[in-house]
Formats: C-alpha cells, structure tokens, sequence
C-alpha cells in the first residue's frame, strides 16, 4: 500500500502541497490580519477567467492566469489606495466578471473542456515536474524577498499608519504583497483547485493565530501547519482514492478545531 | 540653516473640493509645548499628520528640522496615536511594539540588547512588569502607556500625540501628564498634542494653537483662553463649564 506513496506523481503532489502550504502559510498571516481572507477567493476565481482564456487560446492555462492575476491583484490594491471603496466590495466585483469571462471562454471551447473542472477542484495527477519547478523558484524568490519584507509588511499589518509616520513605503509594499499572493494563488491551484485555494490563505494562518502569542510564532506555525496538512491530506488522498484538494483542507480544519480547543485552554 | 522643530507657511489641504486646512502659519521652537485645540473637524489631526508626513499640502510649506516632512529621519519624530485605532487582535507583545520604535519596522526577533533598552524605556514609565504580556489584554492606560514607551525609547527630538486621553479615565490620564512632565524636565524635546483638555493645555503647554480650518490665534495660555477666542473657534461659549474655566484662568 505504500508502495503507492513512493510513485513520481504522489511524491510531486506532496512536494507541490509542501511549498503551497508554506506560500499559503507565509502570505496569510499578513491576508488574515489584515482582514482581507476574501482576497484569495477573489483573485483565485479571477484566475479561473485567466485559465478558462489559455484552454481556449491553447496556451498553457497558468501562464495565461499568472498576468491575469497580477493585473487584477494590482487594481484591487490601487482601488483601495485611492477610492472610498472598501476591498471586500471591488473583489466582488473583479470576481463576478471574471467568473463571467471563464464561463464565456469555456462556452466559446468547441474541444474537450475536462480540463477545466480539474482546474477547478484540482488534482494531484495535473502537477507536472515544470510546475514544481516553477513553484520552487517562486517559493525561494518569495523566501528571498521576505528577508527584507516581512518585517515591513509586518509592521504595516499592525498599523498602517504608524508604519508610514517611520517612514515606511506603505503604498509601494501593499502592490509587491498582493502581487506575491496573486502568484501563490495562480501556483497552488493545480493542486486543490480554484474552489478551495484561498484555504491556504486562510485556514493554517488562522489557526496559528489562535494559538500564537507574537507575529513571528504566527507565521512560523502558519507555514508548518500549511505544509504539514498538505503532507497529511495528499497521503489521505492517495491512499483512500479521495480528491486532493478536499483531503487537504479537511486535513486543514481538523488543525484548526485543535487550535480552537488549545486557545481555549491556553486563556 | 532653518533648523525650527516645526515651520510651516501658509499651507493648505484640500480633500477634493473641501478645504480642511487654510493658509497655516505657524513656527514652534525647540522646546516648546504646543497644545492644539478646536473643535471636531477643525483639521487638528490633519495637521498632525502633515508634520509627520502622511499628507502632502495642496499649498505652502513645510519644515521639520529644515527639511520636507518625509526627509526627516524616523528616530527624530516620537509619534503617539490615538489608541483607539490600534487592532487589538494583533497576536504581539508590548515589548515588540517598543521595539518598533527603535528600528522603525518590526523585528523578527529581539535581541537582549534591544530588550534592555526596552526594557528601561517600559520602566521609566511603570510599565516594565507588562513587557510580556499580550497587547489585548492591556487596559486603554497600560496601552497609551506603551506607546509613549515607544516614541520616548528613540529619545525623540519632536514628541507628537493625537489625543492621548481618548479612551482612558481621569486618573489614568492625570498619570500620564505627569509622566508626561517628569520626561519633560529632563530632555529638551519638543512636544506638539491634540488635546479637547483645556485646563491641561492651559497649566501643561506653554503654546496654544487654536485651530479651526484656519489658525484663530497662536500665543501662551493666558493670552489664548479669552471668550472672544474660544467663542471664533467653537462658534460658542456658552456652556457653564466654558465660563467657569475661563474665570478660573483669570482669577
């Protein structure tokens, strides 16, 4: 039975959940304190229109929702800069018409459209040694730049205000945070699909800060719960012939109502 | 060189067509205590966060120390905000928000260096028991507290505080003005609040400006607190309390 676990495709699909659970990890500790967990949805249902346009065009549908995302992630974020907007309000907005544009795209297929429902609900079967590749390199560029970021974003997420009073480029380091998570989102969605991607944003960093008492813990356990629960559900997965993306996130809530049981006896 | 705390010359912001600031002049010197008072919407915080750089004047001129607001290095501005603002849920130690002062970002980790100067700026103030403890769980005075922690601990050259009693009761806020004045004898530091305090602006400050979109007079306490004053500022003086403080003053 373990045999299995040892095949090219599990162990790229475990690699893939490793470094989306640590992207998802990373990010969304900054998406959670800020507020903004309807983000990962928003952009991911965006990419959606980007990969809906690449199987139509025949182009390779991640490449085509990488610009499609960034794009949009930089208009959401120049919106909330500079209009009385609130965020939740302009994702809608990006959200609906992209899923429109998806849909239209998908319509206007004459081929096979299977394709499009993996990329939907994900599959560990789709994640090719070129993704991973890409993934990596985004990881450690991602791992790269926080080096000198975190401790900006970080103190922007606290309070924004008091960030820029010491001089902080608040404005410039919001576009190159959404850009990063627009990113995370387009690669971690061959894995557990467009519908359930934003729970890497949301659901390992929430939990880590049920039962952390700084940022720093925060984002440390929210990437060790990210990696881990991907780990643990792909294993499920593979093992039980269940769907990746749903084993991981139910792997992802089983931490989290551990966290909620610990928060409790920690107050 | 021009190298006032604060010099600004006849500035004006406008947010769209509204005007919220117009043609402000005024010129603090090291050491002073400028109180600012006026009613809500007067422009005080918009005035604040134009010396601290935040907002660009559609109009005039501003220096801090001689240069553009946004030039000035960090540690010279200590910056105490109205503690209502501050989320509450941010999973953080006092100790880590005191550090922000001394680096200008937050740190990863504090290293025991770091933690002793914390350390002496959280007792100077009688806050060192609380450097561990969760921020959500201090009350609004341990709060405020720590804050000026934070801008004091970068020994500052200009001290600014929006409103530091919101949200903390009489004692607490009569704890923090005496703090606030021991700091004071011993440093040469200039200080620029926001206060609705008047009688702490008449006894603490020793320069009011009174605001109302414009400057209506910028002079000592006793030359400030006069009927005519108060009423150009808020339209009225009419309140019992109004009255009795300025025949207090008088007296």
């Amino acid at each position: 039975m373990s045999e299995i676990l040892l095949h090219p495709f599990v162990l790229r699909g475990i690699l893939a959940g490793v470094i989306a659970g640590f992207l998802g990890g990373y990010y969304g500790g900054f998406v959670v304190q800020r507020r903004m967990s309807f983000l990962g949805d928003g952009l991911a249902h965006v990419a959606f229109g980007g990969i809906a346009l690449g199987l139509l065009l025949q182009f390779e549908p991640l490449w085509m929702a990488i610009p499609f995302t960034i794009l949009v992630a930089i208009a959401l974020t120049y919106s909330k800069e500079k209009t009385t907007l609130e965020i939740d309000t302009t994702i809608g907005i990006f959200f609906a018409v992209s899923v429109a544009l998806g849909i239209l795209f998908i319509s206007l297929n004459k081929q096979y459209t299977s394709d499009a429902f993996s990329y939907l609900f994900g599959s560990i079967l789709i994640v090719s040694a070129t993704d991973l590749l890409l993934a990596g390199v985004f990881a450690l560029i991602s791992l790269l730049i926080s080096l000198f970021f975190w401790k900006r974003w970080t103190y922007a997420s606290f309070d924004v205000e008091l960030a820029a009073s010491d001089r902080i480029a608040v404005a410039s380091d919001n576009y190159l945070l959404s850009v990063l998570v627009a990113l995370s989102i387009v690669i971690s969605i061959k894995l557990v699909g467009i519908i359930l991607v934003s729970s890497f944003l949301v659901i390992p960093s929430a939990s880590a800060k049920l039962v952390s008492r700084t940022f720093s813990s925060m984002t440390l356990l929210g990437i060790i719960f990210g990696a881990s629960s991907s780990i643990v559900g792909v294993i499920i997965s593979v093992l039980w012939d269940l769907p990746s993306g749903s084993a991981i996130i139910l792997t992802q809530a089983l931490i989290f109502l551990l966290c909620v049981v610990i928060s409790k006896r920690l107050s | 060189m021009n190298n006032k705390p604060i010099k600004i010359q006849n500035l004006s912001v406008f947010f769209g067509k509204f005007c919220v600031l117009k043609d402000i002049s005024v010129t603090i010197d090291q050491g002073d205590f400028v109180t600012i008072i006026g009613p809500n919407g007067a422009g005080k915080t918009t005035l604040i966060k134009v010396v601290l750089g935040l907002i660009n004047p559609n109009e005039g001129n501003i220096t801090v120390f001689g240069k553009k607001p946004t030039e000035v290095p960090f540690e010279f501005v200590g910056y105490v905000p109205q503690i209502k603002t501050l989320d509450r849920t941010f999973p953080a130690k006092p100790i880590e928000l005191v550090a922000t002062g001394l680096f200008g970002n937050w740190k990863y980790k504090l290293s025991n260096e770091t933690k002793k100067k914390c350390e002496k700026a959280m007792e100077m103030l009688g806050i060192a028991s609380l450097a561990e403890r969760p921020l959500n769980r201090l009350s609004g005075g341990e709060l405020q507290r720590v804050y000026l922690a934070r801008s004091l601990v970068r020994n500052p050259k200009l001290l600014i505080l929006d409103e530091p009693a919101t949200g903390v009761d009489t004692i607490t806020e009569i704890d923090f003005s005496i703090l606030l004045d021991n700091y004071l004898k011993q440093s040469n530091t200039t200080i620029l609040m926001v206060t609705h305090d008047w009688e702490y602006a008449f006894h603490h400050s020793n320069k009011v400006l009174l605001l109302n979109k414009r400057v209506i007079s910028y002079d000592s306490p006793k030359k400030i607190f006069t009927e005519e004053h108060l009423h150009k500022t808020f339209g009225h003086t009419g309140h019992t309390h109004t009255m009795e403080f300025i025949i207090k003053k008088n007296e």
